[in-house]
């Protein structure tokens, strides 16, 4: 089943996928009303709690980033304002010279979890969904790299369209991922290609802290990152998953000079 | 999981969000103890923004709460900061406005295992269960007269272990808001944890760490060993 919670008419609403008369992708509320997909407001489809992000988790990304072989998972954290939804909009700050995408899969912990060993994980994910998990290059340094202004800029994690019960995907670590900018192919990966895989990232995580449901892993991305300017569209899919849509737009949009 | 925090607020209507933000070598001590090594790789320099990381919800944990030190580490570090608590949604706040932003002030007790390189994210020595002693309760912003000039003391078993202040400070509480708030905005209950001093004071298991900043009371906490 997939759940997403968007915002119509003044109240929020659970919805599923419902393919309009015409053909077109559309959306069901729990209240019945069948929706174009762009007269809705998307949130992300699931109250967010912890939000644990993985860099160089795919093989082929560290070597585009010219990085060697890691001791351990890289992981950091995301907090909740930099979430956005499907077909949300994303601030690309003026002057910085490399600001890209990041399509990545979203794994939803549903159970809690504490000491979990590998061949147990996955029992502990609710589902999947798709994130793009945008990054401005210019304003790295070596201090807890990336560090928040990099990774946690308002707006720069979109999680949707759906939240796609575990049940329903038969391998996490068999999708494949692919990005389109204005249209255009530009990234494409497997999971297969995880360094870290899902379960393996459970059982890491949860050795030394508690995940409780609602967390979310942000799994990492595959080679093909390209800056992307105000005014382009980029649409993240997953097997299985969907299609996440977001519109980069500029400074102005925000009231900045 | 519901957030279940042992803080009491005092000035309702207000609660914590649940997030915390940690902020890296705010303190002038913190910087000065890596010495030559900040301009080494794999720094190469003094940090020009802020460095950030988050205190999330499972790390959590209240005045008289015992966090476990993990089989396998023999001391964790003790990191006293003055906490601000949010008391508004804060985007852009500039400098001279940014104490209107502040519901109120807490200690943040910002343990860590020890690791010796800032150059990734600690998240696995900063994020464990019970990592983030709060407390002992809100202080309401108006009865801080200046957030700039207090005392922090930390006492290992009684024994005065740190003294620093938020005077020396790198950025300061109201600078650190404007430039963090450039780029994301801390909602009503966010806490952001100004820095700690260094060195670090240490405890075993066994030991107890008690924080006390200048008219925000006092905030203690036992370590105990983590059971097989």
């Amino acid at each position: 089943m997939k759940r997403g919670r968007v915002a119509y008419a003044g109240a929020l609403h659970a919805a599923e996928p419902q393919a309009l008369s015409d053909g077109h992708a559309g959306v069901r509320l729990a209240d019945g009303r069948v929706l174009a997909e762009a007269d809705v407001v998307w949130l992300p489809p699931f109250e967010a709690g912890t939000i644990i992000a993985l860099g160089l988790n795919y093989a082929d990304h560290a070597k585009e980033l010219a990085l060697g072989a890691q001791a351990e998972p890289l992981v950091f954290l995301k907090g909740p304002g930099t979430l956005i939804g499907h077909r949300g909009l994303t601030r690309r700050p003026a002057g910085a010279k490399f600001m890209h995408y990041e399509c990545e899969l979203a794994v939803v912990i549903g159970r809690t979890a504490r000491g979990v060993r590998r061949d147990q994980a996955l029992g502990h994910v609710a589902g999947y969904c798709i994130a793009n998990d945008y990054a401005v290059r210019d304003y790295l340094e070596n201090w807890y790299r990336p560090n928040l202004r990099v990774k946690n800029r308002d707006g720069g994690t979109v999680l949707g369209p759906w939240l796609v019960d575990a049940a329903d995907v038969a391998d996490p670590g068999e999708l494949g991922l692919r990005t389109f900018v204005n249209g255009r192919l530009t990234q494409q990966g497997n999971t297969r290609d995880l360094i870290t895989d899902v379960a393996s990232l459970i059982e890491y995580l949860s050795s030394f802290m508690t995940l409780a449901p609602g967390d979310v892993l942000l799994t990492g991305t595959p080679e093909g990152v390209i800056n992307v300017e105000a005014g382009d569209e980029v649409a993240c899919e997953i097997d299985g998953l969907g299609r996440l849509v977001n519109t980069l737009v500029a400074d102005s949009a925000f009231g900045r000079d | 999981m519901p957030l279940t925090l042992a803080v009491s607020m005092e000035q309702p209507p207000w609660r914590l969000s649940g997030t915390v933000y940690g902020t890296l070598l705010n303190h002038r001590s913190a910087l000065a103890a890596l010495a030559a090594a900040v301009d080494e790789p794999p720094y190469c320099g003094a940090p020009r923004a802020p460095v950030l990381y988050i205190k999330p919800r499972n790390t959590l944990a209240g005045d008289g709460d015992s966090v476990t030190v993990p089989a396998g580490v023999a001391e964790l570090e003790i990191g006293a900061c003055l906490g601000l608590v949010i008391g508004r949604s804060a985007c852009r706040v500039s400098e001279a406005r940014a104490f209107e932003y502040l519901a109120g002030y807490l200690i943040v007790n910002d343990v860590s295992v020890p690791h010796p390189s800032y150059y990734r994210p600690a998240v696995r020595c900063k994020a464990r269960d019970g990592f983030c002693p709060l407390g002992p309760h809100l202080t309401a912003a108006a009865a801080v007269a200046d957030p700039d000039a207090l005392a922090i003391r930390v006492y290992i078993d009684g024994r005065l272990c740190q003294s620093a202040s938020t005077a020396d400070l790198i950025r300061p509480a109201a600078r650190l808001l404007a430039d963090v708030t450039e780029f994301m905005t801390l909602a009503p209950g966010d806490v952001l944890a100004l820095g700690a001093a260094a060195p670090a004071p240490r405890v075993r298991a066994g030991q107890r760490a008690r924080i006390e900043i200048d008219g925000l009371g006092s905030l203690s906490n036992a370590f105990a060993g983590e059971r097989a």
